[in-house]
């Protein structure tokens, strides 16, 4: 579903981010992109939603040649994919519930739809009795499920989660990492950015270890400590 | 491409425009004034431009013939005027018909003349040129005729009437490009507040995928508001301005004719609204534009 052909970014400043990257994601993979901070794991996957367009190189996503689209064509991609954040970027003044019915609002999606659409997936990410609270009132660990609500409530082929966990203390992490799990299983692609070597180990997944701007090991059902 | 809810839009662009309220506030104020001043000369110029218009029309000559002169004097400075090479008409107004004349055009008001004890008023003849630009030179020589006490003409007045309004117009226009840029930069700054405002947000649309429309339409609502409402500001008070001076004027100078009629201020009053849209909408889009724009497409 993924394709990144040689792709080399070089960002304004000089820096270089990634280095003739090659790999292949396929549909339904659960992916760990692990590495330093400043290897290139935040390029790659803006690259995906056309945040940065590749210096040398192509990318493909679901069939289509990221770099060649247009910019008025980038909302309806980004539409396909559900993007989770280590600061969660939850909106302060909306409620758990507005918060999510905003990401179907910002489609156009009917009203008819967004009432049906909210309740169902916090209930999915087990959140549907905090959805009237806002964002200051509720936990960490309850801000990233109602982040992860608004990344899946398109039913987006592709998850990009940068860092999900990396504010979380290790047990409400695992609580996440589960969330994810179960999210994949009903076949959402993942790709995920994290440091957290112990989720990495214990999940048995695909690990595609970055650094310098170079992939240095993709391993299936891999594990992270010893390159460090 | 499917644009937010109008709902939406207006209710986001009222929350920012009472966020920054005193900003709102400059925006709308600059709007009204530069668009009071557009109105004011356009209003101005179509007057002189009428007055001259009128003047020109009438561009006769008129002699007045001394007082108390025999009716044979009469008769005779009037052949002399009509043998005159380059006169193109004679008419004679006589001293009764002057005042009949003056009672009509005074109207209601012609009681003022009733306590006069005797006609104040001379003869006269009235002279229409073949060519105008002869009626300079006609009216020297027909100052020169004996029983002729002044000759006068409405030559001069007219080009300078023109001239006049030929000065108004550019400064109008200057006046308004420069006011009407300040305009747009001061919506463009209550903008660019309120983009900033909301950067988050903004940021979170774009990653959810909403288009650019959608984040642009309630900035530009938010502009077209402050436009809007400068624009009918400007013209509430350029409609009640105009409507006091024709009364002002047609009670105590009863001889200067200003244009009326409700298709001139409905006009002016169309213009002035599509300018305030204009610059509403002008003033967001640059502001938004840029903070809209894709990097490197």
């Amino acid at each position: 579903m993924i394709h990144f052909y040689n792709v080399t970014k070089i960002y304004d400043n000089g820096v270089k981010a990634l280095s003739d990257v090659s790999l292949r994601i396929r549909k339904g993979d659960f992916v760990f992109l692990v590495g330093p901070s400043g290897a290139g794991k935040s390029t790659l996957m803006k690259m995906i939603y056309r945040e940065e367009l590749p210096t040398r190189g192509q990318v493909m996503f679901n069939g289509r040649n990221i770099a060649r689209m247009r910019s008025r064509e980038i909302p309806y991609l980004r539409r396909k994919i559900g993007m989770v954040f280590q600061d969660f970027r939850l909106l302060p003044q909306k409620t758990v519930a507005e918060n999510v019915s905003f990401a179907l609002e910002v489609t156009g999606a009917s009203r008819k739809y967004i009432r049906k659409a909210v309740p169902a997936v916090l209930q999915r990410v087990g959140m549907l009795d905090k959805a009237d609270c806002y964002p200051a009132q509720i936990s960490g660990g309850e801000q990233q499920r109602v982040g992860i609500a608004r990344a899946i409530v398109n039913n987006p082929l592709l998850i990009l989660a940068d860092e999900p966990t990396g504010n979380l203390d290790p047990e409400t992490a695992k609580d996440i990492m589960d969330l994810f799990n179960s999210i994949n299983r009903s076949g959402t692609t993942i790709i995920m950015a994290t440091h957290a070597w112990d989720i990495v180990e214990s999940m048995k997944r695909r690990v595609i270890r970055i650094s310098n701007g170079k992939i240095i090991s993709d391993e299936e059902s891999g594990v992270y400590g010893f390159a460090y | 491409m499917r644009i937010s809810t109008p709902v939406y839009c207006l209710r986001e662009a009222l929350v920012s425009l009472l966020r920054n309220s005193w900003l709102t506030l400059a925006s709308i104020s600059i709007v009204t004034i530069s668009l009071i001043i557009l109105g004011c000369s356009l209003l101005l110029v179509m007057n002189i431009d009428y007055l001259a218009q009128q003047l020109e029309s009438k561009l006769e000559i008129s002699i007045f013939l001394e007082q108390d002169l025999e009716s044979e004097e009469v008769r005779n400075i009037g052949s002399k005027i009509k043998s005159t090479t380059g006169v193109a008409e004679v008419k004679f107004v006589s001293k009764e018909k002057a005042l009949e004349e003056m009672k009509k055009s005074l109207g209601d008001r012609a009681e003022i003349l009733d306590s006069l004890e005797e006609n104040p008023l001379p003869d006269a003849y009235r002279v229409k040129a073949e060519d105008a630009n002869h009626v300079p030179a006609l009216a020297r020589s027909f100052e020169e005729l004996e029983g002729v006490e002044m000759v006068r003409y409405g030559k001069g007045v007219v080009e300078k009437l023109l001239a006049l309004t030929h000065w108004l117009r550019a400064a109008g226009f200057t006046l308004l490009g420069v006011l009407g840029l300040a305009a747009v930069f001061l919506i463009a700054t209550t903008i660019r507040m309120s983009v900033f405002a909301r950067r988050r947000e903004i940021s979170i649309m774009k990653l959810l995928g909403a288009t650019n429309w959608y984040i642009r339409a309630p900035f530009l609502m938010e502009g077209l508001i402050m436009g809007l409402i400068g624009a009918v500001l400007a013209a509430g008070a350029v409609n009640l301005g105009y409507f006091a001076l024709v009364n002002k004027v047609g009670q105590s100078l009863p001889f200067i004719t200003l244009v009326t009629g409700e298709d001139v201020l409905v006009r002016v009053s169309g213009l002035l609204l599509a300018l305030g849209f204009f610059i509403g909408i002008f003033g967001s889009f640059i502001s938004i534009h840029r903070f809209l724009a894709d990097k490197k497409t």
